[in-house]
Order: structure tokens, then C-alpha cells, then sequence
């Protein structure tokens, strides 16, 4: 589904991504893990085209799609659910929802919008009030939301459970499974290692922009000598 | 209270105008981080387009049309032309290829056509008034305001009811985030190009028409009153723009009115007085904005 060759990602002078490969196959669940500032945030936007890489090249359901604008990709099929949400504040829910219809015909919108709303009934609730005014869980699930409006073949991830209350991340852990449950493609990162790797198909280690363990989630979640290292290792 | 309500009414008429433009030049804001100078050069054209018609006989009917979409047209090709050119560069980069447009219009009329104003004659309707009460009202200015409400709720309806209109709101709240859902950038820049300029072009009929005139740096001062309106309200803020045009034009004919006779000339003064207090108490405006994300 997803297939990252020897990506390489430069911010001016600093690289920060050096010749990366992770591959996604269809129906699988992703973690990608590692401490901040590794280079997990930007490998998504690399991802997705919001960076331009230097060098390397990014497959998506067949085609080559290195620098792909975002917006082609979302309607090639793959939507990022960004870091910190970045929800519109000043657009209610449900406005939040159609604009994220935006590829999509007037009926497939509607028709999603109304699966959104029996997904999640706590955006039921808010549909009409201004999005800047959700707690952060429903924050997050208007993201996740917002990025299903697209109809994706898959899902990115980043840090779905960053600023969440307890209880909070394991909605987002059980929204994780339903989804692939549902049969999408998902590639998460999150700092939460351990508990993403316990559910995760494969997972990938980055650590200052290179890869350095790749496996199996439960074999990943079993390596302390990787994640000892650094702070939020930790579940 | 005649003298009340009749300055009212002026200063609608004329608020109106500077709420189109303040509107434009807000959205642009929004969607660019750009305060566009070259945005005044829309009603330059316009005038042209109404000299040149008019010389040749053609009836209102068919200039008022062709004026506005020639606003339009300017305001996505020098778009098209220039700013998406330097799109990701600095605010400053975006603000001196604004003036560079706006000295090149200026240059283009100056050259191609005359230094000299060009007139045209306004029609009678742009004179005729009625009475309300001891109040005398010119038609001109009761159609300049209608259409001005009439252009305000339709841009609201716009920008809440169709995906056009929340992909502008999404962009400028925060760009890279609606290019994630899908948005595309040059469409939805291209779009806000277009309807500034429509709303530009719109505003231009109500005050070229009854000008007369068209001139190389007539686009100027408009502009200018379009910008401050637009800062008053708050950049990127749409109620903001309207209400920052309104309370500019209203300003304006009161602090003429009050002044004595041989003061008269200063009202302008007097009007960018209070905004210099005004940005004293509240500097971002009326209308408070989060900062609009660059493209």
C-alpha cells in the first residue's frame, strides 16, 4: 500500500530524515516510534507532500507519489491526521467535517457525514457548536473523523493520544483496532510505544532521522534495550 | 436631526464602498498573509473599461457588466502572474510585489492611455433625488447601500454555506491543515483572488459611476480607506471589514459636518486621529483574529 524508499528530508541545512524505508502493507497496522525530534513528524509530511524530500521516493497504491501535493493525495486515497489535531477552531463540527468532504461528490459527503455522526456520537452532540470549543478527546475524534470524510484507503497517525486524559487515549486505542478491524491501512505514530507496538502489526524505531529497529509489534515491544534510552518509551 | 440623518445616510454610502474593498482585502489576508496594495488598481480598471465603453456609445446596461468581470479578471491574473510566483517567500517579499503591481498599473494607464483623466458622463440617475421627510436622498446612494447589504449577505451565506467558502475560512485559520483535507491551494487562492476582486468590482460601480472619471492613481485612496477599514475590524476578519468600512465611511461624513467651514478640507485628519487612538487601545483591531497561518 505504502512503500518509502531511502527517503531523505532537509530542513536547509539539517537533515532530518536520512534515507528512510518503511513499508505498509494493505490491512496492516504501522507503529511508527522514537524519541522526539527523530524525525517521525517529518517522514509523515514527507509522506504526504506537505515537505518536498531531497531524495528517495514514496510508492502509494502503485504509483509514484514523491512531492505529491496533499491535497492530490488525499484524493489518491491517504489522509494524515495531523500532530496537535489541528481541528479548524473557528468552523463548527459539522462545517469541520464537510469542508474534509471536499474530494468527495455531494451525496458520498453527505452520506459520510452521517456515518461520522453514528461513529462518534459524541460529535453528534456538538455538531453545531464552534470546534474551538472541544475538550481534547473530542478534539482528537474530529480529527480522525475529519480524515475518514476523504474515504481513505489509509490512515496516517501522528501522535493521535498527545495531551489526553487517560481514559481519553484508550477511546483512541479502541478507535485504532475498530479501524483496522474495518480493513484500513494505518501507519500511527505515537510516543506511547510499548502500548502501540502491543496492538501493532510491525513497527519501525526511528531514532535521529534514521531507522534502527524494525519488526514485528510484539517483538519491537519486547526490546528494552530500545526504548530505556529515552523518556516516554514507557506505556 | 435632519443634518443626523442625512450624514447617516452619506456616510453609509460611502462605508459601503470601503466595506467591499475592506472585505476583499481581509480575505486575502486571510488566505496569504498578504495586505494587497495592488487591489485599489481593480477600480482603476473598471474606470477605464467604463471610459473606453462609454466613449463608443455602449449603454450602462452593458458597461456595468464588463466592468465588474474586468475587475475580476485583473485581480486572478495578477494572482496567476506574480503573487503565486513568491507565494512561500516572506510577508515582506508579498507586500513589495504589491506596490511593484500597483506603481506598474499606474505606469500602464500613464503610458497607454493619458496622464490626464479621462471623463465620462455619469448617468442622471447617479443625481436624481427623493424626499423623506426634510431629508433629501439621492437614489444613487440607497442602490449603492442596497447593494452593498445585499453583496455582505451573500458573501456570508457564501462563506458558511458552500465548500468554497469553508475552504477559504479553513485556509486562513490554518492552511497546511485544509490542504490536508483535500483543499487545493491554487484553487482556493485563485477563488479568493476572484471574489476579492467581484466584491472590488461591485464596489467599484457605485462610486466610478457617478466619478466620471478614470485616472492613472484614482485606484489609490480607495484602497487605502479599504485597508484601514480592514485593520480596523482586524485583518482576516470578514464582520470585522464590514464593520470597519461602515464606521470609516460614517466617520468620515460626521467629522466633515462638524468641522468648521474653513476645516473642512482636514477631515481626513481628523478621521485618522481616531484610528491612531483606536489602535492604541485595541491594536488588532475591533474584531479579535487568531494569526492566520502562511501559505
Amino acid at each position: 500500500m505504502l512503500q518509502v524508499d531511502g527517503l531523505t528530508t532537509r530542513y536547509g541545512a539539517l537533515t532530518a530524515l536520512h534515507a528512510v524505508s518503511v513499508t505498509v502493507r494493505p490491512g496492516e497496522l504501522v507503529a511508527l516510534v522514537g524519541p522526539n525530534g527523530a524525525g517521525k513528524t517529518t517522514l509523515l509530511s514527507s509522506v504526504v507532500g506537505l515537505l518536498t524530500p531531497s531524495s528517495g521516493s514514496v510508492m502509494f497504491d502503485g504509483h509514484l507519489t514523491t512531492g505529491t501535493d496533499p491535497a492530490v493525495m488525499v484524493s489518491a486515497g491517504l489522509a494524515l491526521v495531523p500532530e496537535r489535531r489541528r481541528i479548524f477552531k473557528d468552523l463548527t463540527v459539522a462545517e469541520n467535517l464537510r469542508l474534509a468532504g471536499v474530494t468527495a461528490n455531494k451525496r458520498d459527503r453527505s452520506a459520510r457525514m452521517q456515518e461520522m455522526a453514528e461513529l462518534f456520537p459524541v460529535l453528534r452532540e456538538k455538531w453545531d457548536v464552534s470546534a474551538g470549543f472541544l475538550s481534547g478527546g473530542q478534539a482528537q475524534q474530529l480529527a480522525v473523523a475529519r480524515a475518514l470524510m476523504s474515504g481513505p484507503k489509509m490512515l496516517l497517525l501522528d501522535e493521535p493520544c498527545l495531551g489526553l486524559a487517560p481514559t481519553m487515549v484508550d477511546v483512541v486505542f479502541d478507535l485504532l483496532e475498530s479501524l483496522r478491524a474495518d480493513g484500513r491501512t494505518l501507519l500511527v505514530v505515537e510516543q506511547q510505544a510499548q502500548r502501540v507496538l502491543g496492538i501493532a502489526d510491525r513497527g519501525y524505531v526511528l531514532r535521529t532521522g534514521s531507522i534502527v529497529a524494525e519488526g514485528t509489534g510484539p517483538e519491537l515491544a519486547g526490546r528494552s534495550d530500545l526504548f530505556d534510552t529515552y523518556v516516554g518509551g514507557s506505556a | 436631526m435632519t443634518e443626523f440623518i442625512q450624514n447617516l445616510i452619506d456616510g453609509l454610502g460611502k462605508g459601503s464602498t470601503y466595506a467591499l474593498l475592506a472585505v476583499g482585502v481581509s480575505m486575502l489576508f486571510g488566505v496569504m498573509h498578504l495586505v494587497n496594495f495592488a487591489h485599489g488598481e481593480l477600480l482603476t480598471v473598471s474606470a477605464y473599461v467604463m471610459y473606453f465603453m462609454r466613449r463608443e456609445d455602449i449603454a450602462w446596461v452593458w458597461v456595468i457588466p464588463v466592468a465588474v468581470l474586468a475587475a475580476v479578471l485583473l485581480s486572478v491574473l495578477i494572482e496567476f502572474t506574480a503573487f503565486r510566483r513568491v507565494r512561500n517567500a516572506g510577508p515582506f517579499t508579498l507586500l513589495l510585489t504589491s506596490f511593484a503591481l500597483e506603481i506598474l498599473s499606474h505606469a500602464v494607464w500613464r503610458t497607454g492611455v493619458s496622464a490626464k483623466p479621462q471623463r465620462y458622463t455619469a448617468p442622471d440617475i447617479t443625481t436624481k433625488t427623493f424626499s423623506l421627510g426634510a431629508v433629501r436622498v439621492e437614489w444613487w446612494d440607497v442602490m449603492s447601500i442596497a447593494a452593498a447589504v445585499l453583496s455582505l449577505i451573500a458573501t456570508a451565506i457564501i462563506l458558511r454555506k458552500t465548500i468554497f467558502g469553508l475552504s477559504i475560512r479553513a485556509a486562513a485559520e490554518d492552511f497546511d491543515a485544509a490542504r490536508l483535507m483535500g483543499v487545493r491551494a491554487n484553487r482556493v487562492i485563485s477563488g479568493a483572488f476572484a471574489f476579492a476582486g467581484l466584491l472590488a468590482g461591485i464596489a467599484g460601480i457605485f462610486f466610478l459611476v457617478r466619478r466620471g472619471q478614470a485616472d492613472p492613481r484614482m485606484g489609490a485612496e480607495p484602497l487605502l480607506k479599504g485597508v484601514i477599514a480592514a485593520a480596523i475590524g482586524g485583518l482576516g476578519s470578514i464582520p470585522g471589514a464590514v464593520v470597519g468600512g461602515l464606521a470609516l465611511g460614517v466617520a468620515e461624513v460626521y467629522a466633515y459636518s462638524l468641522l468648521p467651514r474653513d476645516l473642512q478640507g482636514m477631515y481626513n485628519s481628523v478621521v485618522f486621529g481616531l484610528i491612531v487612538v483606536l489602535f492604541v487601545v485595541r491594536p488588532q483591531g475591533l474584531f479579535n483574529v487568531q494569526n492566520a497561518e502562511r501559505v
